[in-house]
């Protein structure tokens, strides 16, 4: 008699104790789907945009170059900017990192660039990727590519992971070691990059003066039409996919995503704020998830998944905080 | 999801590789490859363009 009556008791305890678990969790639950409800939107980007254009004008701004089919030729050439940016762009004030590596690296009097490395290297550890969503031309020109409505937008597919691992190959392959080693007579190597891949070239730089220059016009060859081809699919692979040079082929990109998990300007998340509804992960255009990974070396720091999240658990900035996730 | 001081460690390679890429600027300089960089720069690069 004890024993049923016993049993009895742990039934109703059990129920009573599971209706609390049960009230609390639908609180709980309730309280996610309501932040969860806010994050249907996506954010907008042109805030962003307006910064990417206004650093392109100012880097681009020599508008002599336009007018006449040539160069700036003056001091500021001296200096590198942090995105891709052609040095052969008629508007250019500054030095393209890439170009320039490659130039030092295939001369004859150096084997290795220490300026030029050493500045991507300051780049890279300061703010890591952010100079992709921010200072990079040519990943301005993708985003707006983007924008234009295709049917069918591709967010992945099944060897993207892979593909993008393309990138450091071409920055080790293209950029250091061809220039460094397939030298011609006089020990001088050439910019294998610019000269078979570099679609900002071709677009910023080849189109602009070919247009602008007789001289160029009656120049042109196979290599031109080469970098044509490769720039027109890279504009319609842009339209589908985001950022695709940027995903799978730009050398500066692979440079700066290995600082982006020690950079001193990073993403936080934090873990007591965050309700995982999975916002940031689907307002990410590169595909990263910052609840599991902050600081991805695939983040271009666009800032899209802190402006999604609707618990206000993602931020960034240069000041160290112990107790968020990295 | 975390782990706590993990971003303070992060952060101080990053100030220590930052101050690397300077000194490696710096010595760059000193070796007179902004010179290079210059050369290349200032004239019409025909391998950038798809010309060279």
């Amino acid at each position: 008699m004890d024993k049923e009556l016993n049993k009895d008791i742990d039934k109703t305890s059990v129920k009573v104790s599971n209706k609390k678990w049960d009230k609390k969790s639908d609180k709980e639950g309730n309280q996610k789907k309501k932040l969860a409800g806010k994050t249907g939107r996506q954010p907008s980007e042109w805030p962003r945009h307006g910064i990417q254009l206004l650093w392109a004008l100012i880097t681009n701004s020599y508008l002599a170059g336009f007018l006449q089919g040539r160069i700036y030729e003056g001091k500021l050439k001296n200096l590198c900017v942090p995105g891709l940016n052609c040095y052969s762009c008629p508007g250019a004030l500054g030095s393209c990192p890439i170009g320039a590596l490659q130039a030092v690296i295939g001369s004859r009097n150096y084997q290795w660039a220490f300026y030029v490395s050493g500045f991507l290297i300051f780049v890279g550890a300061l703010v890591g990727r952010f100079v992709c969503g921010f200072l990079c031309p040519f990943g301005l020109i993708q985003d707006l590519l983007h924008k234009i409505p295709f049917p069918k937008k591709l967010r992945t597919f099944r060897s993207d992971r892979l593909l993008r691992k393309l990138k450091y190959a071409i920055l080790i392959l293209f950029v250091i070691l061809l220039p460094m080693f397939l030298t011609d007579i006089l020990g001088q190597g050439s910019p294998w990059f610019c000269k078979l891949i570099c679609p900002a070239g071709t677009l910023e730089g080849g189109i602009p003066l070919v247009f602008l220059n007789s001289a160029m016009r009656s120049a042109i060859g196979w290599l031109y039409a080469w970098k044509n081809v490769l720039l027109s699919a890279i504009i319609l692979a842009s339209i589908v996919i985001y950022r695709p040079f940027c995903k799978y082929l730009c050398p500066l990109g692979a440079v700066y995503s290995v600082f982006n998990p020690i950079s001193v300007f990073r993403y936080r998340t934090d873990p007591d704020k965050c309700v995982s509804c999975g916002a940031c992960a689907r307002a990410c255009k590169m595909n990263c998830d910052p609840v599991k990974n902050s600081n991805d070396p695939e983040c271009i720091r666009c800032g899209l998944c802190k402006k999604a999240c609707p618990a206000g658990a993602i931020s960034c900035g240069w000041k160290e905080r112990e107790s968020l996730s990295d | 999801m975390s782990r706590p001081g993990l971003q303070g460690r992060s952060r101080r390679i990053g100030l220590l590789l930052a101050a690397a890429g300077l000194c490696l600027m710096g010595y760059g300089v000193f070796r007179g490859e902004m010179d290079i960089v210059f050369e290349k720069a200032v004239r019409i690069c025909m391998e950038c363009i798809g010309i060279g």
